[in-house]
């Protein structure tokens, strides 16, 4: 599939940059270098924990919510109540972008509405209820807090304007 | 045992899961299994990204000065800076959950709260390998007006909240674990 190869590119690419910098890096100085991977360690020994326990947690509910509820409760015949259960939905569904945008399509093809998919992907990208516990080791808890909140609106409010341009509303 | 004493409620949700999967693949609990292929897929993704993502961390914190951080995406630095901060989440890899630490790194060197918030935020929404797959999926069109609106709310957002936090001297965790 196409979808899956450009991921892999951008993986390949990213690898490709870290190589070249990391090799620069080591022929400037050494000393610099081995620093620099002691910094990668601890970092990520640090935070390996949290990661563990978000992994868990979006694999649970990732298989608790499963495709075919999603396009029942997304390919629903109101638009606004079809729209919140899609912000809802996407808030606490944490998938990659190349699982979320072609389940996008398919419920396309389903009937669903294009303000329905934007208040559904841009809530799967922006907002983590699952991911909460990780961000609130990075920002705290109020500022992660807020942070999802204005999100989930700034996700609302895209999904109007989506509704609006592809004439789906008034 | 620092470990266990420090990550207490981890450790208890890691070995509840490792006794949840024990005992679905034993009994071949389907829902289980479920969650561990689930779980299996993310963690192989995770870890193809993730050596890269710390190995850059590390070299930023060692070459890059604070003061340039400082500079150009520090208190006193221009509306430039939220430019900065949108460039730079485009290439990210992942995800929020890739962005959070590298985020971490910037705020550490100084960068201001606007710009991290920025930078966090459109990590999620900006990246252009997701970006590409939007289009692919849902068309060009779709993608465009999604940036047009959700771009400028979420760099005005972000420097309102930041703020908002500034204004209540509110300090980020300094060494997250």
């Amino acid at each position: 599939m196409v979808t899956i190869r450009s991921r892999e590119w951008s993986v390949l690419i990213i690898y490709i940059i870290t190589a070249v910098l990391f090799l620069v890096s080591l022929c400037a100085d050494r000393r610099k270098t081995s620093a620099s991977l002691k910094v990668a360690l601890r970092r990520f020994t640090r935070i390996a924990p949290s990661f563990l326990v978000m992994l868990i947690l979006v694999a649970v509910v990732l298989s608790l919510i499963p495709d075919q509820l999603l396009i029942r409760v997304l390919a629903r015949e109101s638009k606004w109540s079809a729209t919140l259960a899609a912000a809802g939905l996407g808030s606490v569904s944490i998938m990659p972008g190349f699982i979320a945008f072609p389940l996008c399509g398919l419920l396309l093809e389903r009937g669903a509405l294009f303000m329905v998919l934007a208040a559904f992907s841009t809530t799967v990208m922006m907002v983590g209820v699952a991911t909460f516990p990780l961000e609130r080791t990075y920002l705290g808890t109020p500022l992660a807090l807020i942070r999802n909140m204005v999100s989930l609106v700034v996700a609302i409010i895209v999904a109007i304007a989506i509704g609006f341009c592809f004439g789906e509303l008034p | 045992m620092s470990f266990l004493k420090r990550h207490p409620w981890s450790f208890a949700i890691a070995a509840a899961f490792a006794v949840f999967m024990a005992v679905s693949l034993s009994t071949g609990f389907a829902f289980g299994q479920e969650v561990g292929g689930t779980f299996l897929s993310f963690f192989v993704q995770m870890c193809r990204v993730f050596p890269c993502v710390f190995v850059l961390i590390g070299l930023f914190d060692v070459w890059v000065k604070t003061e340039t951080v400082e500079a150009h995406l520090g208190h006193g630095s221009g509306p430039l800076s939220y430019l900065w901060a949108v460039l730079l989440a485009g290439t990210v890899v992942g995800g929020l959950h890739v962005a959070f630490p590298i985020a971490h790194a910037l705020h550490a060197k100084k960068a201001k709260l606007g710009v991290v918030l920025t930078f966090l935020s459109c990590a999620g929404i900006c990246r252009v390998p997701m970006t590409l797959f939007e289009a692919s999926f849902l068309g060009w069109r779709f993608s465009c007006i999604r940036f047009a609106v959700s771009l400028p709310l979420v760099v005005l957002s972000s420097a309102l909240l930041a703020r908002w936090f500034n204004h209540r001297q509110y300090h980020l965790p300094s060494d997250p674990d």
